[in-house]
């Protein structure tokens, strides 16, 4: 444990980046043993780390209540105005932004042909929106909270717009992937001021982190 | 409970205490502006659209129809009204000109961060004097006004908005390549600006000057490694017309823009370590005066009131930042 207050405040993602993202910051001589022995501890001020949901880092980030974080571009592309900058793809937490619905004939194809509107639900509301602007087809979005694979088996949807690593979720909820929309990883994100005044404590880590082989997906 | 009689998202009453308060800062700014020569001026919180709205790169906005059909706006900076005003009520005048003012700007947010629409802003425009002395003279006058507030822990970025476009004109990037690449820099996405560096197919040599200078950023020691094709002699160029107290205040950063499209050589933004977010900026727009008619280089900056009094009390407590507003 150091004795010196770390200069860079760091917000780590807790669920499944997290031990990917600890293991980066042991690999650039962060020490983050204490982290993962205490998991009701949030706040770990010895070594600069504070711990949150994924979703949360880049509004610790922006605020400058963190200095710099890591979280999926999934996270920051569902929150595209957070003033932050994005410093590196850091290749690790790959998944896949789909479009889903039961097997079978897709119940959302036919609804848009039949009814001109599909309904989506997903946790992922501007992205979804997006696409399917672009793609020019008109949805009904609903923003869910829990579990997405339930809504299209209960009749609430036709279709979701989820992330999926590796398509087991799906599979056993009897979901296809009708499209993939978007492929995101790993970011390490700064606050704006803080990539100015603590430039060379920033630069620091992204030369450490540049200078580590990629971690597998 | 009480009734509920909410002000529109984004706008917020002061009360006495936090009034006394933002009124010792005004003072203090006023202060500073009046000592350096810039007289305050005002202007209608509403003007055409047709005469101000082209300016205006800030997005977002309020409009309103007036009893004639005509489309007003709401003022979203002091810059362009000032411009306005010095091109056509100063149309004979000999430049220099000084102005000062401090008002309220209204801009469309976006939603969910708690952004306000109303801000109140302090700030200069010195209009007829050239780069890098009229440069140096509205850094000399922000620090002197940020000094009066009493902020201790600032530093000024100092950029320079034809910096990156020039070099990557100068090895080539086509202007449809620039506009993408420069919208990655704007958006401070430094990931998808490498993947558009990369995308060119330029030697590993230009690519990596190309992906390297944005990030080059602390004391003027930065500019003596640059390689010869980024042109920093108008950052030298200021740097050495201001006083050391004014130097050891700047951060010069190869990558700092500003998302509005005005500005023309110089920019700049203020730091404070106890605010999460830059306090304000400026910089230089050098054709915007001759839209209103008369051609005039011009450089100026704002200064957001609300920010600076919550890094001022960030200081007294010598905490961390925190967001610079809440939501209403």
């Amino acid at each position: 444990m150091s004795t010196t207050r770390p200069e860079l405040t760091i917000a780590v993602p807790r669920g499944a980046l997290m031990g990917d993202t600890l293991d980066l910051l042991d690999r650039i001589g962060i020490d983050t043993s204490e982290v993962r022995t205490n998991d009701r501890k949030l706040l770990f001020e010895d070594v600069g780390i504070v711990t949150m949901r994924p979703s949360d880092v880049p509004t610790y980030v922006e605020a400058g209540a963190a200095d710099i974080g890591f979280t999926g571009k999934d996270v920051l592309l569902e929150q595209p105005e957070r003033a932050v900058y994005e410093l590196l793809d850091l290749g690790y937490g790959r998944c896949t932004l789909v479009l889903a619905s039961v097997a079978g004939e897709d119940p959302g194809a036919e609804a848009l042909r039949r009814l001109g509107v599909m309904r989506v639900a997903t946790k992922y509301t501007k992205i979804a929106r997006r696409f399917f602007e672009e793609t020019g087809r008109q949805v009904e979005l609903v923003e869910v909270k829990g579990s997405v694979e339930l809504a299209p088996l209960t009749g609430l949807v036709d279709c979701i717009v989820d992330l999926t690593a590796t398509g087991t979720t799906l599979r056993e909820n009897g979901l296809v992937v009708r499209e993939e929309i978007l492929v995101a990883t790993a970011r390490l994100i700064a606050n704006p001021v803080a990539h100015k005044l603590k430039a060379a404590a920033i630069d620091d880590v992204l030369e450490r982190l540049r200078a580590t082989e990629p971690t597998s997906a | 409970m009480t009734a509920m009689h909410p002000t529109p998202s984004g706008t917020r009453d002061v009360l006495p205490d936090e009034m006394r308060e933002l009124r010792a800062i005004t003072d203090a700014i006023r202060g500073a502006f009046e000592d350096a020569g810039y007289g305050e001026v005002w202007t209608p919180a509403i003007e055409f659209e047709h005469v101000v709205g082209r300016m205006d790169g800030g997005g977002g906005g309020y409009r309103l129809f007036d009893d004639h059909g005509s489309v007003l706006r709401l003022r979203s900076d002091l810059t362009v009204p000032i411009a306005r005003v010095a091109a056509t009520r100063y149309a004979k005048t000999e430049p220099p000109l000084r102005f000062s003012s401090f008002a309220h700007v209204y801009r469309g947010v976006k939603p969910g961060r708690g952004q306000m629409r109303e801000t109140l802003q302090a700030g200069v425009e010195l209009i007829g004097a050239q780069g890098p002395d009229g440069t140096a003279e509205v850094l000399t006058v922000l620090c002197a006004a940020l000094d009066a507030a009493g902020l201790r822990e600032y530093r000024i970025g100092l950029g320079d908005a034809g910096l990156y476009p020039a070099l990557l004109a100068s090895v080539g990037v086509d202007a449809q390549r620039t506009a993408a690449i420069l919208d990655a820099l704007v958006a401070r996405d430094l990931v998808r600006l490498s993947v558009d560096v990369h995308a060119l197919g330029l030697d590993a040599t230009t690519t990596g000057l190309l992906t390297s200078v944005p990030l080059l950023r602390g004391g003027v020691e930065i500019l003596d490694g640059v390689d010869d094709r980024v042109d920093t002699g108008r950052l030298r160029a200021v740097h050495g017309a201001v006083s050391g107290a004014v130097a050891d205040r700047l951060i010069f950063d190869l990558g700092l823009v500003r998302d509005l499209d005005y500005y023309t050589g110089a920019v700049f933004e203020i730091y404070d370590p106890a605010a999460g977010m830059p306090l304000g900026g400026g910089g230089r727009y050098d054709d915007l005066v001759g839209q209103f008619g008369r051609d005039l280089p011009a450089v100026g900056f704002s200064v957001d009131l609300n920010g600076l009094h919550i890094a001022l009390a960030g200081e007294q407590r010598g905490e961390r930042p925190r967001a610079q507003e809440n939501p209403a």
